[in-house]
């Protein structure tokens, strides 16, 4: 070991701290970007450890830095493109999209490292174990992102694609990956057989993920997200780079927590999102007539009675949901908070599966100008319901519904928002349709609730204008 | 099993624990910022694809190290150029009395 190794592991011993501090600091929104930026700081020091090291062994050949040049700077400008463009509404595709390359440059690594190697029978028999981890882990990574990513644009369709034989095609490819990663286990260091796998990976990717509906996925993007994580922390392993074990591990854990609170907070296990094929909507229509049949002992209120109801009241509480995200409703969810503000108190009860990734709500909030301590996590909020003279829910379905509380039915144990503690609620709401779980809401024909039938964004436009009029008057 | 090896196989298990504990205690709150911080910090990566375009002799090799270097480059720049545009959106109340202001400088 001479000197210049010596300083490069301590560069990545450096780095992989930064990294642990940084994920320390996101503990509080008040100190968290001061973790992002430290944690960048981590990584300028591990890249400039890696050329450092690089240079100083001179290795590398002319083609070999033009390569790596022009391939690391036109990626990240088309990352940095992609950071800087990116609507907050379509952070998580984005965020899957980054999880695919990660992983796919894992699979990548390993690959490289056994071509170099092949053919004169030097691989051992620790890095083929990890290669062969590798060029299963990372290709399915990345094509169940990508196609994770196309479900959450809307290029590939968000409901759960299942067709006939489609369970044989998944079996058939996994006894194909498998058979030849054993032959490559085996000893055989061929080319071929390592196409084979990463072709059977790839494929095992798009069977895994187009069953899987839209509404899960904020648990499959957790999911993907912890895989990249091992993938990276396997490549580590055939390089022999502590810096990519101890990142990889990292981000394992990080995916791997997320996607047991995500179905939690959904009521699912993390096997039966896998499985796929829930919320088909074979559902709906079956149960469509009760809904109307609900329809009859429901309080319809226009846009004045909500604004007076707010107008008047002195602690209000938002309940947000998809139904928000997706009308793009997150200013005027603001602008009303900000107007109620002036006379109340207000804030929003974040459930942790509103929006479409972990924690996405929070963010569109943010984007809003809302501050964060007007946002409160479910626990936080739940004690407060029963002082709250209005809840207003708006787009938020099956996480209200107070039949959670009640075993034998498709919420029951489904951790939910107590908005029916409520001195009064207000629902805005576009019809009387059902959430994912694909039933009636309680909640709706409780005699306090009044139902407001309306796009989110025009419904609360309409709202804050009634509000301001009584204000004014 | 050598040494290397072992001491591997301890970097990954303690990292893991250590992630553990340090990710419980984020606020659900900060969870799509998490996910993209730790995106970025999967980005570690590219040192792999330093590595990979160091030893590349081959234009397979050439090939692999190219397509990995891009890969890498847009995960870690887009992971924490995301990570710091969502961030920086997390505020205090915005109507600032100035000793509030002072607050959140220091």
């Amino acid at each position: 070991m001479n000197a210049v190794t010596i300083a490069v592991d301590l560069a990545y011993l450096l780095a992989a701290a930064g990294f642990v501090v940084a994920l320390h600091l996101m503990n509080s929104p008040a100190t968290a970007r001061k973790g992002s930026r430290l944690s960048w700081l981590g990584m300028i020091v591990a890249v400039a450890a890696a050329l450092t090291s690089v240079i100083h062994g001179g290795t590398i050949t002319t083609t070999g830095w033009i390569v790596l040049s022009v391939g690391g700077v036109g990626g990240a400008a088309a990352g940095l493109v992609m950071a800087r463009r990116v609507k907050m509404t379509d952070v998580p595709q984005v965020v899957s999209i980054f999880n695919a390359v990660g992983g796919g440059a894992a699979a990548l690594v390993a690959a490289g490292d056994f071509v170099r190697l092949a053919g004169d029978g030097g691989i051992s028999g620790r890095v083929m174990i990890a290669t062969v981890l590798d060029i299963i882990v990372g290709p399915v990574t990345f094509s169940g992102s990508l196609i994770a990513a196309g479900k959450l644009q809307g290029w590939v369709s968000s409901r759960p694609v299942v067709f006939p034989g489609a369970r044989l095609i998944t079996a058939a490819l996994t006894v194909v990956g498998v058979g030849a990663s054993c032959y490559l286990l085996a000893g055989h260091d061929s080319i071929a057989m390592l196409i084979l796998v990463v072709c059977a990976a790839l494929a095992f990717g798009v069977t895994m993920t187009m069953p899987i509906g839209g509404a899960d996925m904020p648990v499959v993007v957790a999911l993907l997200n912890s895989f990249t994580g091992i993938a990276v922390a396997i490549a580590g392993f055939v390089i022999d780079n502590g810096g990519l074990i101890i990142g990889g591990a990292l981000v394992g854990a990080s995916g791997g927590i997320l996607t047991v609170l995500m179905a939690r907070a959904m009521n699912r296990s993390v096997i039966s999102v896998m499985l796929g094929g829930f919320g088909t909507g074979d559902s709906g229509p079956a149960t469509g007539p009760a809904a109307v049949g609900a329809g009859a002992s429901i309080r319809r209120i226009s846009a004045e009675d909500a604004a007076i109801q707010l107008a008047y009241a002195s602690k209000v509480i938002i309940v947000p949901g998809y139904g928000l995200a997706a009308a793009q409703a997150q200013h005027e969810a603001a602008e009303l908070a900000a107007l109620l503000q002036e006379h109340a108190t207000v804030f929003f009860a974040i459930h942790p599966v509103a929006g479409r990734m972990p924690g996405h709500m929070n963010v569109l909030l943010a984007e809003a100008n809302v501050p964060y301590t007007d946002l409160k996590e479910m626990d936080a909020a739940n004690p407060e319901f029963p002082t709250a003279d209005v809840a207003l829910v708006v787009g938020a379905n099956d996480v209200t519904n107070p039949a959670a509380r009640r075993p034998g039915n498709p919420v029951s144990g489904m951790p939910i928002l107590n908005v029916d503690q409520a001195k009064s609620v207000i629902v805005i709401k576009r019809s009387m349709g059902h959430g994912y779980a694909g039933i009636d809401n309680e909640l709706y024909i409780d005699p306090k609730t009044g139902m407001f039938f309306s796009d989110a964004k025009s419904g609360l436009a309409e709202i804050i204008a009634s509000v301001k009029a009584l204000v004014a008057s | 099993m050598t040494t290397s090896l072992m001491s591997d196989i301890y970097m990954f298990v303690l990292a893991i624990l250590v992630g553990y504990e340090v990710i419980t205690k984020v606020p659900s709150t900060l969870h799509t910022p998490l996910m993209s911080a730790s995106n970025a910090i999967h980005g570690i990566v590219i040192i792999g694809a330093v590595i990979t375009a160091s030893q590349a002799r081959t234009d397979a090799g050439y090939v692999l190290a190219f397509v990995a270097a891009f890969f890498a480059g847009m995960n870690v720049v887009g992971g924490y150029g995301l990570t710091d545009r969502m961030l920086q959106m997390f505020r205090k109340r915005p109507a600032p009395p100035a000793h509030d202001r002072t607050k959140e400088l220091s």
